[in-house]
């Protein structure tokens, strides 16, 4: 950032500049920042979800689209996704208060054996701010932990992550699990992680292969969508 | 073999020539291996075998290495007798093998090079007890700050540390060889991640079992 940036004062630019200063602040990773935008957009009555979808989302989905394109890399990333969360925070209770849409519901973790939670934190962050509500079991997680969060959670979606080529077979694990059980087809399963690919997805029985948080929601999004047209037609 | 040592900055960005054009065995490795498959060939006086080396940076993109490997095998395979791919799987998913498999040719089994040099069964048998365990070898001592500090960004954000390294608990340096020097930059890293620090002296591990086993 110029010294001639560092000199913005917030609350004096428009709605338009400030979500625009917003954008650019996220992309820095600017944490303090974006949580004084967001309560100057929340002072000027924006709607939670408003200040959300326009200030936070689209400026993340910048981020997202820059780091798939190779200009931005996994720290700018993490910088960026801290700031969001920052703006999280503050919006989160007040989503739930104003009844904000809802998309579907995502329980998500990363499997036994692995401790990586960096991509997996990132789709979570990206799943809420796109309107999913997500229960995040965190890491090394093993079958049971599944099962008992499906069961009590209902999800739509299941989302699995893992790092290592020693932890990724243990998807599968998961998902022959579901089938055993005979409710694999009550979620969309949906996986992700570095050393995966479409290939191993479709292998191991996924719906879908995601292979970084902006393809998760979008993936998650036409899923649900399909879901409903079902119910509709249904 | 020659008395050439590689530095490890040309085998971190470059990689490594093969010494001669045609031969019997060309061993395609990691740069990251480099020197400790130089100590291998020369302690065994495999003559017959030839090294070359991908850049060792690959080791940070995982998903660039098939290509990379794939373009090397194309580029050398009508001038040896027979290619060794001293690499373990390293992050590919499998896609590795599945190229070896194409090619007719061998590569070292494992998960990656951590594995290998503790040997990678009773490696296997203590991942779950590991699994908050950050490894590093004597080309990452070595190499800490291009490998790691850097390409996390933690060099201009310190910050990051924890949402990087927050699960963590232990930093295992698994030696090849009996260097002072390394164990000193080995426990600085530990130190800077804020990880307990171990020491295992592993020397070559499985990677001599594997480079024997070419015929």
């Amino acid at each position: 950032m110029s010294d001639q940036e560092d000199d913005i004062i917030l609350s004096e630019l428009s709605d338009e500049e400030l979500v625009q200063q917003m954008h650019d602040d996220l992309y820095d990773g600017l944490k303090e920042e974006i949580e004084e935008g967001v309560g100057i957009l929340l002072e000027r009555e924006w709607t939670p979800y408003r200040v959300l979808t326009e200030a936070l989302v689209a400026g993340m989905t910048i981020v997202g689209a820059d780091f798939r394109d190779g200009i931005l890399f996994v720290p700018e990333v993490l910088l960026a996704a801290n700031a969001m969360k920052g703006g999280m925070a503050i919006l989160k209770p007040l989503l739930a208060e104003t009844g904000a849409p809802r998309m579907g519901k995502m329980v998500i973790g990363t499997v036994k054996g692995d401790i990586h939670d960096i991509g997996k934190n990132l789709v979570s962050m990206m799943m809420e701010g796109a309107g999913f509500e997500v229960h995040d079991m965190g890491i090394n997680n093993p079958v049971e932990g599944y099962l008992e969060a499906l069961e009590r959670e209902q999800p739509d979606i299941l989302g699995m992550s893992a790092l290592l080529t020693t932890t990724m077979p243990y998807m599968k694990v998961v998902i022959d699990t579901l089938i055993e059980k005979g409710i694999r087809d009550d979620y969309v399963v949906l996986v992700g992680g570095a050393p995966l690919n479409d290939e191993f997805g479709k292998a191991i029985g996924a719906d879908s292969y995601c292979r970084d948080a902006a393809v998760a929601v979008e993936t998650a999004k036409e899923y649900m969508a399909k879901k409903h047209n079902q119910l509709a037609a249904g | 073999m020659t008395a050439f040592r590689p530095t490890d900055e040309n085998l971190t960005r470059d990689g490594l020539a093969p010494t001669v054009e045609k031969g019997q065995v060309l061993i395609l490795a990691c740069g990251a291996l480099a020197n400790e498959i130089i100590a291998v060939i020369r302690q065994n006086k495999w003559d017959h075998m030839t090294l070359t080396c991908l850049p060792a940076i690959l080791h940070n993109t995982p998903d660039q290495i098939p290509a990379a490997v794939e373009d090397a095998l194309k580029k050398h395979k009508k001038d040896f007798d027979q290619i060794f791919l001293a690499y373990a799987d390293c992050g590919t998913g499998g896609v590795l093998q599945t190229i070896c498999d194409a090619h007719g040719i061998q590569m070292i089994q494992g998960p990656h090079c951590y594995s290998f040099f503790e040997g990678t069964e009773g490696f296997l048998d203590r991942a779950e007890d590991e699994i908050d365990t950050f490894y590093l070898t004597d080309f990452l001592a070595r190499g800490f700050e291009n490998f790691v500090i850097k390409p996390l960004g933690l060099d201009r954000h310190p910050e990051l540390r924890d949402m990087y390294f927050g699960h963590y608990t232990r930093l295992v340096y698994q030696a090849q060889t009996n260097n002072p020097a390394l164990d000193k930059l080995a426990q600085d890293a530990a130190d800077r991640l804020g990880l307990r620090y171990e020491r295992r002296f592993t020397g070559y591990g499985d990677l001599e079992t594997a480079l024997a086993s070419v015929d």
